[in-house]
């Protein structure tokens, strides 16, 4: 089991928080343009912060970068792609995890530039997985899916928590998705970043 | 030597040409007739102040001097790169990355050129190492800019696919390595085509002047050959220097991609 813990961390103007997640999951919420891809683009070490983070007992900033990223694995509100062909971006590929997302085998014989966002977000969720990270930082990742993926998303982020304890912070913005998913739940309002309850 | 000096009379006679054009300009509402005209005016004074400079340089063979001149182009240069710039690094590193990086190729190869090649004595006689070091920087300037402004430009672009590397476990030098591939490629194409051009497409300016001014066509060619060598492996150095300094600028100890270092 891995636990996440930010202690007096400090990003922007967003006022310094401490918190920590055991293998749950836990969603983080607020309006647009108040820091929450900004915390989650911090604690995977992409940004300038203060404070620490935690994954276990080692803290970020005596763990190597890579090392660190690879760990705490980040899902941007949008996928990026620099290669041509899907499966370039690939370094294992786990079909369980295409099966489970909707997406044929040959998904990783597809043009990037062909895809619909959507069928993106599915790929880069299992380009995600594929890292095996002991913790998940998702922001926003069903925002461009239709219900039934939604459903397959959130079932197969909840199965990988399941089978490795895994912490993961899952930004949405939809009230039942976070009544589905979560048992606790932040909220980040005027800078400042609280415990609600669901 | 069978120089046919030109009096000034010859060179009026080359201005009504210039004149001619402006004036045709002023017709056409071309908003250009000032521009030529002034344009035409700084040529005329700032070549015959540097014919000066070189004149009273060579006379007096001087490794104080020779390195004065060199510094002062140098700076010049460095300014031009920061100039050309879109999107420069800010503070010192703006002027600072393309000018260490045109100092340590073009400054080092003309000194190994000077030395090794051509064999003057002193290995500073001016009449040498001033051309040679102009010509030098005069590319290498070209290339370092190219690459620059390609590097900065498309890290900027491509921020969410830098970052998303990062994110997936590559280390910065994988993460931005097609852009800085990229930038070294455009720094240096210009110098490859020119190479290929040379003498089919184009007489090189050096060697043209050489020949008119009596030089045996063969060991002006000679001389163009040097010194085509010398810019294309100058410029490519150089390209090579700045941006791979410049990519690791672009990151920090953490790595990070630390875009807001750009002004």
């Amino acid at each position: 089991m891995t636990t996440l813990h930010v202690s007096n961390f400090k990003v922007r103007e967003l006022q310094p928080v401490s918190f920590t997640v055991n293998n749950e999951l836990v969603c983080l919420s607020g309006p647009s343009g108040t820091g929450k891809s900004l915390l989650l683009r911090a604690i995977a070490d992409l940004i300038v912060h203060q404070g620490e983070v935690f994954v276990d007992d080692k803290t970020c900033s005596d763990t190597h970068p890579v090392m660190w990223r690879q760990w705490v694995g980040l899902l941007p509100a949008e996928s990026s792609w620099w290669l041509d062909k899907v499966g370039d971006h690939f370094k294992q590929i786990d079909h369980e995890y295409l099966n489970a997302l909707n997406l044929p085998a040959e998904s990783l014989e597809w043009e990037v530039s062909r895809c619909s966002t959507g069928e993106k977000q599915r790929l880069a969720i299992v380009r995600l997985l594929e890292q095996q990270p002991k913790v998940l930082l998702l922001d926003e990742p069903t925002a461009s899916l239709d219900a039934d993926s939604v459903n397959r998303v959130e079932s197969v982020i909840q199965d990988y928590a399941n089978k490795f304890n895994v912490p993961v912070i899952w930004v949405s913005h939809d009230n039942q998705q976070i009544k589905r998913l979560a048992r606790r739940a932040f909220k980040i309002e005027n800078n400042e970043i609280n415990e609600v309850t669901v | 030597m069978n120089v046919i000096s030109l009096s000034p009379f010859d060179l009026s006679l080359a201005a009504l040409l210039v004149l001619a054009l402006a004036f045709i300009s002023f017709i056409l509402k071309l908003g250009l007739s000032n521009r030529i005209i002034i344009a035409a005016i700084r040529t005329v004074v700032q070549l015959l102040l540097i014919g000066l400079v070189l004149k009273a340089l060579f006379a007096q063979v001087s490794l104080v001097l020779v390195t004065a001149l060199s510094i002062f182009m140098l700076l010049i240069a460095g300014r031009e790169v920061m100039a050309r710039q879109q999107r420069r690094f800010g503070g010192v590193w703006g002027y600072g990355l393309g000018t260490l990086s045109m100092f340590v190729s073009s400054f080092a190869l003309t000194i190994y050129a000077l030395i090794a090649i051509v064999g003057t004595d002193p290995w500073y006689t001016p009449q040498y190492a001033i051309p040679l070091l102009g010509m030098m920087l005069g590319n290498t300037m070209t290339g370092v800019s190219l690459a620059l402004d390609k590097l900065t430009t498309t890290a900027w672009q491509q921020r969410a696919v830098i970052e998303a590397r990062l994110i997936l476990g590559q280390d910065w030098r994988t993460a931005i390595g097609d852009i800085t591939r990229d930038s070294v490629r455009i720094g240096m194409i210009p110098m490859i085509n020119a190479m290929a051009a040379a003498g089919i497409v184009s007489l090189p300016g050096m060697m043209t002047g050489q020949i008119l001014s009596g030089t045996d066509p063969v060991e002006a060619v000679k001389y163009q050959i040097l010194i085509m060598f010398l810019i294309t492996a100058g410029t490519g150095f150089s390209a090579m220097l700045a941006t791979w300094i410049g990519a690791r600028r672009l990151f920090d100890d953490r790595q990070r991609l630390r875009l807001e270092r750009l002004s």
